[in-house]
């Protein structure tokens, strides 16, 4: 397999030729902020957890340009279906910041997106959400509609049945999606050379019969055209493929989790140096596109966006009981209705 | 009115419901050009194609994963799956992810699916094939199960299952896929889901069964009738979920006796549902404990012994003379 497809190195110098878009630097710059509105999002999300306002949470801090590089290849008539760590994409689809906050506060009216209504909700049985995405695309190739759908993972799940199961249906039918690992290197706890004996993940696309290839998953830049090269194949009817984007989870698996248990700060650290908003930042100050004035006008803006969000979702009402119920059916059943009018009686009487 | 079996009936509700409605699809295995194992799809793929008759790989996960995204996306797949003995690895796709993506996403998505699948023993099948699995299912909030008894059955039930907005379980009793025949009528009529039929009215004790049973049921009543003068009133649940306990009630308020019927394990079969429902609901009608006539917590025997294992009439009668006698 070719090594990582990268434009910029580390230090944010560009290494290789540039795709179309990164020249122009509008691109770039909606490309950064998106990247800082996601770890603004992330810190805050972290700081309500901590003070008992939020769930727990899975963070995001360091592959910011998984998210954002995959979510703006994609039209917005395509279909993502994430794991839980894609707020990035999320956000850039439409998704509100109050919706992701109600969303992780444990509210369900979180995922009643107000914008990418085909989209899917987070996936929380891990790997379990790849044949949906087969399905989704399978649906696209009988209506013959020019869309892709988008499924992304981790690294642990491509151990699981669901995703090989899903990479050899969506062979056979040359469905039109893209499934992308998100390698972060770690499972929880488990490092992917515990996850699997294969010198790659990319490669599990290939018994399959499908293109499978890796990518920088730090460059943003080739993210995306990586992801606009599968999604303009997968939509001519080319059919799938699955591309190994290669980040590190800088942050702890969750909030609830503890990751010096079982890896060392020094391990950690190293990767601080290849994160990817400071690579993209880097090459935005060098091309003189990028300065302070401007990163600090970015940082309050999201900072405030955050802000009102956060509010808001703190100001949310709950949910009346009876909420509980609706939505199970399309038409309650009778003794679910009891069930309904039972708990709310028994409830106001509290 | 052409006398049809089990199987007839489904395939001919599977036409009628894929020329009513073009989303409706058929996928699994060996459905395409072999027509299902059993035939149940027999023609609809030289009738469709390809595009709504879909051969599919051997991964029961997936392919039920699959269909979960084809209704998400506004199809209604018909899913096979070849025993319901292998429905047990769909089960993490159904309960994760087709009982609740309406409810998840407030009804921003939603999974009008139907996975269909032979259940239940009574023909020396190899083992895994003759599983009834249904109680575990029926425990999956937002999802309805249904088991037909009859050819017209399986027709008016499947039709209503395909044209309803929700995902459900359809089992099949493989034990009447060829022995069941009825007049069956091409009528586009479905029979409403969450009802239960009433087969035959009496007086003295209420019977309850379901798919496969119904028969063995029907016949302990009749038995009691012509033998001991017992006047049996036969329901057939046919949807399990959401289960109509009020046909049920009424029976045993006017009855004051319940047998129930399955050939499920006994603990947490779907017995244990309908008599605790009746005893908090027509406790004081009672006049004899509820019977429950089941398979047993065992595993489903081999073949050789599996006519000991599921109820007989001749079991079902005994115990309705336990509830008469009892007072
Ligand atoms: C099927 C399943 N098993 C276990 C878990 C518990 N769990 C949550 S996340 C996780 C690790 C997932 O690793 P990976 O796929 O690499 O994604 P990441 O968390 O790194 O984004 C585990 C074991 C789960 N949610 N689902
Ligand atoms: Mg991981």
């Amino acid at each position: 397999m070719d090594s990582p497809y990268r434009v910029l190195g580390p230090d944010g110098r560009a290494i290789g030729a540039l795709p179309t878009f990164a020249k122009d630097v509008d691109e770039l710059t909606k490309l950064y902020r998106a990247m800082v509105l996601t770890r603004t999002f992330d810190t805050k999300a972290i700081a309500l957890q901590r003070t008992g306002r939020l769930g727990t949470y899975a963070s995001s801090l360091g592959q910011e340009a998984v998210s954002v590089g995959v979510a703006a290849a994609m039209q917005l008539s395509d279909v993502l279906l994430p794991s839980f760590r894609e707020h990035g994409a999320q956000l850039w689809r439409g998704v509100t910041l109050e919706e992701l906050l109600l969303y992780w506060g444990g509210d369900e009216r979180g995922n009643a997106f107000t914008g990418p209504r085909e989209d899917f909700p987070n996936c929380v049985p891990v790997g379990s959400h790849a044949p949906h995405a087969v399905g989704v695309a399978l649906a696209f190739r009988l209506r013959n509609e020019a869309r892709a759908a988008v499924c992304i993972f981790g690294d642990g799940a491509t151990s699981k049945g669901d995703v090989a199961e899903a990479l050899n249906l969506a062979g056979v039918w040359k469905a039109p999606v893209v499934f992308v690992v998100n390698n972060n290197r770690w499972a929880i706890s488990i490092p992917v050379a515990k996850q699997t004996a294969a010198p790659t993940l990319a490669q599990k696309a290939f018994a399959a019969g499908i293109p499978g290839s890796q990518v920088d998953g730090n460059d943003v830049i080739a993210v995306r055209a990586t992801l606009e090269r599968a999604l303009e194949r997968a939509r001519a009817g080319a059919g799938p493929s699955m591309i190994e984007a290669l980040t590190y989870r800088l942050s702890d698996h969750t909030t609830a989790d503890d990751a010096s248990r079982y890896r060392s700060d020094e391990d950690v650290s190293k990767h601080w140096a290849e994160e990817p908003i400071l690579r993209l930042r880097s090459y935005l100050f060098a091309l003189r596109a990028w300065d302070k004035e401007r990163e600090e006008a970015l940082l309050l803006s999201c900072g405030q966006d955050v802000e009102r969000a956060a509010a808001a979702y703190l100001d949310s009402e709950l949910q009346p009981a009876a909420a509980m119920f609706e939505h199970t059916y399309a038409e309650l059943p009778t003794d679910l209705v009891e069930q309904q009018t039972g708990a709310v009686s028994y409830l106001r009487g509290l | 009115m052409p006398d049809l079996n089990l199987v007839q009936a489904i395939n001919l509700a599977l036409r009628r419901a894929m020329a009513d409605d073009p989303t409706v699809l058929v996928l699994g295995e060996d459905v395409g050009i072999n027509g299902g194992v059993f035939r149940a799809t027999d023609g609809l793929w030289k009738l469709y194609g390809d595009s709504r008759v879909l051969d599919t790989p051997l991964a029961e996960a997936g392919i039920t994963g699959v269909s979960i995204g084809l209704a998400a996306q506004g199809f209604r797949p018909v899913l096979e799956i070849q025993f319901s003995g292998f429905a047990y690895a769909c089960i993490d796709q159904i309960l994760n992810h087709a009982s609740r993506l309406r409810k998840r996403t407030m009804g921003r998505l939603t999974c009008p699916m139907v996975l269909r699948s032979p259940t239940g023993g009574g023909i020396h099948a190899i083992e895994h094939h003759s599983e009834s699995p249904e109680a575990m299912f029926a425990h999956i909030p937002g999802l309805k199960v249904v088991i037909p008894s009859s050819p017209q059955g399986a027709y008016g039930l499947l039709l209503a299952a395909i044209r309803d907005p929700d995902p459900i379980i359809f089992l099949e009793p493989t034990r009447l896929y060829r022995s069941a025949k009825d007049e069956v009528a091409d009528d586009g009529a479905s029979i409403p889901l969450g009802r239960c039929i009433v087969l035959r009215t009496g007086r003295d004790v209420t019977l309850v069964s379901w798919g496969g049973m119904v028969k063995d049921t029907l016949e302990a009543a009749n038995r009691l009738a012509t033998d001991h003068r017992i006047d049996a009133e036969v329901i057939d649940v046919a949807t399990l979920k959401p289960l109509d306990s009020a046909t049920v009630i009424d029976s045993v308020k006017r009855t004051g006796r319940l047998v129930v019927v399955h050939e499920a394990p006994l603990t947490c079969g779907f017995g244990a549902e309908i008599a605790a429902r009746v005893a908090h609901q027509a406790l004081t009608s009672l006049l004899a404990p509820i019977e429950r006539v089941t398979g047993c917590d065992t595993m489903m025997p081999y073949p050789r012994l599996e006519h000991l294992y599921m109820p007989q009439a001749e079991r079902i009668a005994e115990a309705v003379r336990r509830t008469v006698a009892y007072s």
